[in-house]
């Protein structure tokens, strides 16, 4: 057990974290701009159809990561052809990740003041010139604090991945540091996790402040 | 044959001349005009009822009521901000009821508008923030750069552009908001309680600011208000709603001089000043010894344009006269206020006393006798 395998590790872990946070990110924040639009009162009015998709979202939230995973495993064989991997585990972590980041871009998009979207049709706005030049930059830091919570709580989900054989840090700490009660790779494991968190969490919280400029 | 005419010409008389016309500006050529206008929300609620109003080609229309008056609704018919229920708003004669999103686009580029609460992008610069309308109507950058800096310069924040929002006070971010509205050169200016938010001294400069485009550019001003003041300090024309309902209109001298409504009255009070609270209680409606001072209150509504000439007053009054209280004010070259007199040792008697100062003022009222 050496230095090459912790490495391969902590990349297998990006490397899930990082494809299924893009794609969580370029399917979310649709997904939230089409939430909040097409509530009652918003600029693309479609109750029903924001009814059952705010329905399906939840229904993905509220299952817990540990079993969606498991049930997932029929669709992430379609998809991969595999179930053992990284890339078999980048499939329920981008649908476990993409609902979770969507109501947390919606939250901040609904927070954005009514008055700039009048303002903005006031001036002459087209409906879509309203999404792009004043909800989404009005909420970008929201959405970027956001974005933050969700790679967090992704490392979180790949540790648990790891561990039905996705690999990555949590994989690593599951076989040595578990089932062979090795205390050193453990620790170093949990070293890792924390700098690679807190890192994270500075990054997105630096630039969320300097993108507010409320 | 317009309307009118055809009706006069039923009635058997002349058909209205070239000139007539001229002098009673008709409906037909209004700028902005509400026919028959509802708004309810909800199924239930009246907000609106019965609207008609014609504004026309550059004046500062006010519209005043208290809040929940409807005020709001009926501003934002004019550039669909509000869909009316009922009832019709043409603009330049033309309904804009039926309007699809490109027109309504168009229109409202036509229409610039500013809010109480500014409603600026916080996340742009103000250079940005002007530039925004021009951007979404995809107007070259060149041309954005000029009318940008242009309209900045007429507010009076050339020097602020790189500044967010938040940097500025409030009066700055409504100048941003004025400039922003005027950056597709529009004919209407609507002004949502645009000083509202604001202290006296920055509401005097904004609408300091909105008298000079009013006559500079010559645009149509619609504003809304619960203030008084606003009104008498920019508008020419207002109208008072109450309920939804228009309930009293006219010039701002007339409304201001002689407010027939119970709620004209009550927005006005704050602005007119009684009688002294520590006289009031002394005053005794009958005369009970024969030194008391009589109290007259005389009224001037605006329909004279002079001001009263004091000294012939008070010798027609006779006997000593003190003012108690009182002032007058020139609003559109009208001489409006009131004057509180104490008169006493005049050889005159009470009617008499007020037949007499009724020559100079439009309403004298006798007030009581003042010990």
């Amino acid at each position: 057990m050496g230095f090459e395998r912790l490495l391969q590790g902590a990349i297998d872990t990006l490397l899930m974290v990082g494809v299924s946070s893009l794609i969580a990110l370029l399917v979310g924040i649709p997904l939230a701009v089409f939430l909040v639009t097409s509530d009652k009162g918003g600029i693309y009015q479609a109750p029903a159809l924001n009814r059952v998709l705010g329905a399906f979202v939840n229904l993905f939230r509220s299952i817990p990561f540990l079993i969606l995973m498991v049930a997932l495993i029929p669709f992430t064989r379609l998809i991969v052809g595999t179930t053992y991997g990284v890339w078999a585990a980048v499939v329920p972590l981008t649908i476990a990740a993409t609902p979770f980041f969507a109501r947390i871009a919606e939250v901040s998009l609904r927070e954005v003041d009514h008055g700039l979207i009048e303002a903005a049709q006031a001036m002459g706005c087209r409906r879509w010139h309203i999404i792009w030049h004043v909800l989404l930059p009005e909420a970008l830091p929201g959405i970027v604090g956001g974005f933050t919570i969700t790679l967090v709580t992704l490392i979180n989900s790949s540790a648990m991945a790891g561990a039905i054989g996705a690999g990555g840090l949590g994989d690593i700490a599951y076989r040595y540091g578990y089932q062979r009660f090795d205390t050193q790779i453990m620790l170093t494991v949990i070293v890792l996790l924390v700098i690679l968190v807190a890192v994270i969490q500075l990054g997105g919280d630096r630039l969320a402040r300097v993108l507010n400029k409320r | 044959m317009t309307a009118a005419n055809t009706q006069l010409h039923d009635l058997g008389l002349p058909p209205r001349s070239a000139e007539q016309t001229e002098l009673h500006p008709d409906l037909n050529r209004a700028h902005v005009r509400f026919i028959n206008l509802g708004k309810t929300y909800d199924g239930s609620v009246n907000a609106l009822q019965g609207i008609d109003l014609a504004i026309q080609r550059g004046e500062v229309f006010g519209i005043i009521g208290r809040s929940g008056a409807g005020k709001s609704s009926l501003i934002r018919t004019i550039n669909r901000l509000e869909q009316p229920s009922s009832g019709r708003v043409l603009i330049d004669q033309v309904d804009i009821g039926q309007y699809d999103e490109d027109h309504l686009v168009a229109l409202r580029r036509r229409i610039g508008m500013i809010f109480q609460h500014f409603n600026l992008m916080s996340a742009k610069t103000v250079w940005q923030n002007v530039e925004l309308p021009l951007k979404v109507a995809g107007v070259p950058t060149l041309q954005r750069e000029q009318k940008v800096r242009e309209l900045l310069e007429l507010v009076g924040l050339k020097d602020k552009h790189k500044a967010y929002p938040a940097q500025l006070s409030g009066g700055q971010k409504q100048r941003v908001g004025i400039a922003r509205s005027l950056v597709h050169d529009p004919q209407i200016l609507l002004c949502d309680e645009a000083t509202s938010a604001l202290d006296p001294e920055t509401t005097q400069s904004i609408l300091g600011l909105l008298r000079e485009i009013n006559q500079r550019l010559g645009l149509t001003i619609v504003l809304i208000t619960h203030e008084m003041a606003v009104i008498r300090e920019i508008c020419d024309r207002v109208v008072v709603l109450e309920h939804g309902r228009i309930v009293e209109q006219g010039p701002v001298w007339h409304v201001f001089g002689n407010p027939q409504h119970e709620v004209s009255k009550t927005l006005l009070a704050p602005l007119q000043h009684g009688l002294p609270e520590e006289l009031q209680s002394r005053l005794q409606l009958t005369q009970t010894c024969a030194d008391a001072a009589l109290v007259l209150r005389l009224q001037f509504t605006g329909s004279a344009t002079e001001e009263p000439d004091l000294a012939a007053l008070f010798s027609a009054l006779g006997g000593r006269v003190r003012l108690l209280q009182g002032g007058v004010e020139r609003i559109q070259g009208h001489a409006l206020g009131q004057l509180l007199l104490a008169v006493n040792g005049s050889p005159h008697n009470a009617e008499e006393l007020r037949n007499r100062a009724a020559r100079w003022a439009q309403q004298v009222e006798v007030l009581g006798y003042g010990v």
